[in-house]
């Protein structure tokens, strides 16, 4: 069958790039390297951390996105799309803005000063699990929101016709999502604070808060051992399988069965308790993930207005990029949705991008010139860090619509062509703009692997935001950082807008 | 606007003279090819005198050098600092710069046959006298500076300025380095991977001091006319850090290269230096700086390690530093 072949060339791509290249930066090593006693302690912490991180993330998504998915209101759709972009924003944009908020003359310690109730530090572990919170809060809560949208409303009917109280009905509907979908959010978050860095460093307070990854950059790039540097990324990597597995084991597949796609309202939140329960948990997540964006807004908006050329030219380039990934990740992650490739792909994010870069380079440096070769590989790796994400947003639309029109594809006798236009692509459209909404966002504010890839004549918008503050030009960085986020929320807006015009909002 | 055209005039001249006009190319760190680095005043300068085309390659330095070895196609590097020039003498890949080195006007002796320094500053402390009356006046009493001193580091796994300063608590402190390091580690509200990030947080008021260089004042004094900030200055003495330069073995243009070194210590490169890279020129002397630059404090007193003595203290220093910082 040729989808199958596809997906088997697809799959062998995935591989080939995810270990391939500390493949090669072990071979040109020569073996492995020892590692040192604060190497370990940089795992413990790596460790405890990302189990926090993505335990508070997913905890909190909860009641969120229950409160997303059973309440109408005005600007709910808008909503739901601000309260992703935490989760797209660069790493050095959303640490600027949480200082704001959190920080020493931040807005929290600049009230709790005018009430006389001195101050709060956000720098150390909790600092670290905060910011991993803000930035993967928003990835939960869209993971579970797709999975309660994608019970057919005519079960909540159903459920209301028989009777059922609020909690029965959670537990014969909710919970079953809850236990499905819930572990895959947990190891992707997981996994994707493992390879923490800079946010682990700065808002950790010190060497305590020591990731792998910052051993690994340092094995890499300050001590040139790339052995060791090897080492420690297979360990990351071993992890985050480890994790993928895990997560894998845990979540049950279950359906629910077809429905008519028809918006009911939801009979179990009625009651003034339920509203207020729900309208809490919105307002204090639309707080916490949405201020730090305002004061990014606040602090930039003076360095907007004198942007330069350079960096405009920046913009577009990055511009480039993410549409490029974008086009290369969907085409990628469509055939490979549904099938059992869900470890490999968490494996991917679990590859330290430095090694990844390091590798890629030893690969193509007898062939081609890196330096020619900066936007293509670097399109390339933004495609592949975010096609787990694809995967995990496209998987479980695609095994339902597999499963559950498996029947009338074979009373129709659907050609692989008319099943692809008329039943697959259409069922998959609002995942589908989800992804791609994504793919786009985090290729427009990922560094990746530029270090040793750069481009003299060809910044991208990130590198230019660190060149900025390089330079001393504190606002002008803040001005790029902040064109940096409305274009990557624009991206993704305009994407996720794409799939989802059948929605009910 | 100034780069899209000489990329344009570039392009042109490539395509109508690819064969007579020699290419030099130059790896350099990332910031130095960015507008605000001085990469492009060097290019324009250069190839003024040079008919030559520099290209400069940004990026990793010595870490790409060395994953590129014999077939790097670099025929100098700038940039580099005196953390990697032990790594890269024994690398075997870098040649002897050939340049006199009367004219430098370091505030030690430089005698390196290899690298070439091009500019120099120190490690210091800076505050806002809006925020700081009176700064720590020695080393001993920043140690000793009450707790609610807030200051902000580099991490010396990830930065050189972070290294810089590992050596330099060594380099005052000795056999109390650690005891040091656990003085100050109540006052360090955090440790940041690069120079950038740290200086972000001083500027946003989460910091009163921020780990820098000496030469930082001179940015805001020369390009925001703001005298506000200014470097603490210790009776101890300041690590010096000192930006070099070097040529390839391997190189296919031995000649441009050697123009190039000559003209890093020419007074052209020497006296645009200062404010394109905000460091001291390595070989002009005070009166020919930038005004700003002639109302920086600076030390008497400058510590350094050499790159073998820096190699056998790095490691213990920086566990001492980590051992200190995680109690």
């Amino acid at each position: 069958m040729a989808a199958r072949a596809v997906a088997i060339i697809a799959a062998a791509l995935l591989a080939a790039l995810t270990f391939g290249p500390l493949a090669i930066v072990l071979a040109w090593a020569e073996g492995f390297q020892g590692l040192r006693a604060a190497d370990w302690q940089a795992l413990r912490f790596t460790l405890w951390q990302a189990v926090l991180s993505a335990g508070f993330s997913c905890l909190l998504a909860v009641p969120v996105a229950r409160a997303l998915a059973r309440r109408r209101f005005w600007g709910r759709g808008a909503l739901i799309t601000l309260l992703g972009a935490p989760f797209i924003l660069p790493v050095i944009v959303a640490v600027m803005g949480l200082l704001a908020v959190f920080g020493q003359s931040g807005v929290v310690n600049s009230l709790l000063r005018a009430l006389g109730l001195g101050t709060v530090d956000i720098y150390g572990l909790h600092g670290v699990v905060i910011a991993h919170v803000f930035f993967n809060l928003p990835l939960a809560v869209r993971i579970l929101l797709q999975g309660w949208l994608a019970i057919p409303e005519e079960r909540f009917r159903l459920a209301a016709s028989l009777g059922l109280r609020p909690l029965a009905m959670a537990m014969t509907l909710e919970w079953p999502l809850i236990r499905r979908v819930l572990p895959g959010a947990f190891a992707i978050i997981f996994v994707i604070c493992l390879t923490s860095f800079a946010v682990a460093l700065t808002l950790g307070g010190g060497p305590r808060a020591t990731t792998v990854e910052l051993a690994i950059y340092q094995a890499m790039r300050f001590d040139f051992d790339p052995g060791r540097a090897a080492m420690l990324a297979v360990i990351q990597l071993a992890v985050g399988i480890a994790a993928g597995v895990l997560a894998l084991r845990l979540a049950r597949a279950e359906g629910f069965g077809t429905g008519l796609d028809r918006a009911v309202p939801r009979h179990d939140g009625a009651s003034q308790a339920a509203r207020l329960w729900d309208a809490g948990w919105l307002v204090a997540a639309s707080g916490f993930l949405l201020v730090p964006l305002v004061m990014v807004i606040w602090r930039g908006l003076p360095g907007l207005v004198a942007l330069d050329a350079g960096t405009l030219r920046a913009a577009g380039h990055s511009l480039a990029i993410a549409l490029g990934s974008t086009a290369l990740c969907l085409a990628w992650a469509l055939p490979l949705a549904g099938r059992r490739v869900a470890v490999v792909s968490l494996a991917s994010i679990a590859i330290s991008p430095l090694v990844l870069g390091t590798g890629l380079f030893l690969l193509l440096r007898p062939v081609v010139n890196p330096f020619d070769m900066a936007l293509p590989v670097t399109t390339v790796v933004n495609a592949l860090m975010a096609l787990p994400f694809a995967l995990r947003i496209l998987a479980p639309e695609a095994e339902a619509t597999r499963r559950d029109f498996a029947r009338l594809r074979a009373t129709l006798r659907l050609t692989g062509l008319a099943w692809v236009r008329f039943v697959w692509l259409p069922r998959l459209r609002r995942p589908m703009g989800f992804a791609a909404g994504l793919t786009a966002a985090l290729a427009m504010g990922d560094l990746g692997v530029i270090a040793l890839f750069a481009d003299p004549d060809r910044a991208t918008l990130p590198l230019q935001v660190y060149r900025l503050m390089g330079s001393y030009r504190m606002e002008d960085a803040a001005g790029a950082a902040l064109l940096l986020m409305g274009l990557s929320l624009a991206l993704f807006w305009a994407f996720d807008k794409g799939g989802r015009v059948r929605a009910a909002d | 606007m100034i780069r899209p055209f000489t990329f344009a005039a570039g392009c042109l001249a490539a395509s109508m003279a690819v064969a007579d006009t020699p290419v030099l190319t130059v790896y350099a760190p990332d910031y130095f090819v960015s507008e605000w680095g001085p990469g492009p005043k060097i290019e324009e300068l250069f190839e003024a005198e040079c008919a030559c085309d520099l290209q400069f390659k940004p990026g990793d330095l010595l870490p790409r050098i060395l994953l590129e070895g014999s077939r790097t196609e670099a025929d100098v590097v700038i940039g580099l600092n005196t953390d990697v020039t032990k790594k890269a003498r024994e690398s075997g890949l870098f040649a002897p710069h050939g340049q006199g080195l009367d004219g430098l006007t370091l505030p030690l002796d430089w005698t390196d046959d290899t690298f070439l320094p091009f500019n120099y500053g120190h490690t210091a402390f800076i505050y806002d006298t809006t925020r700081i009356d009176t700064p720590p006046a020695s080393f001993a009493d920043l140690l000793t500076a009450p707790e609610d001193l807030r200051l902000v580091i580099q991490d010396p796994r990830s930065s050189i300025s972070g290294l810089a300063l590992v050596l330099w608590v060594k380099a005052v402190f000795g056999d109390e380095a650690e005891q040091a390091w656990s003085a100050l580690a109540p006052k360090i509200v955090t440790v940041t991977r690069g120079w950038s990030e740290s200086y972000g947080l001083f500027t946003d008021g989460e910091a009163d001091m921020v780990l820098s260089y000496t030469t930082s004042p001179a940015y805001h004094i020369i390009a925001e006319g703001d005298e506000t900030k200014k470097a603490a200055i210790f009776p101890e003495g300041h690590y010096f850090m000192v930006e070099l330069a070097a040529k390839l073995a391997g190189t296919d243009q031995p000649e441009l290269a050697d123009d190039f070194l000559g003209f890093i210590l020419s007074e052209t490169f020497q006296s645009m230096i200062a404010t394109g890279n905000w460091s001291i020129p390595a070989a002009l002397p005070r009166d020919g700086w930038p005004e700003g630059f002639q109302k920086l404090d600076l030390p008497e007193k400058v510590l350094f390690y050499s790159e073998d003595e820096a190699a056998a203290l790095r490691e213990e220093a920086i566990e001492a530093w980590r051992r200190a910082l995680s109690q």
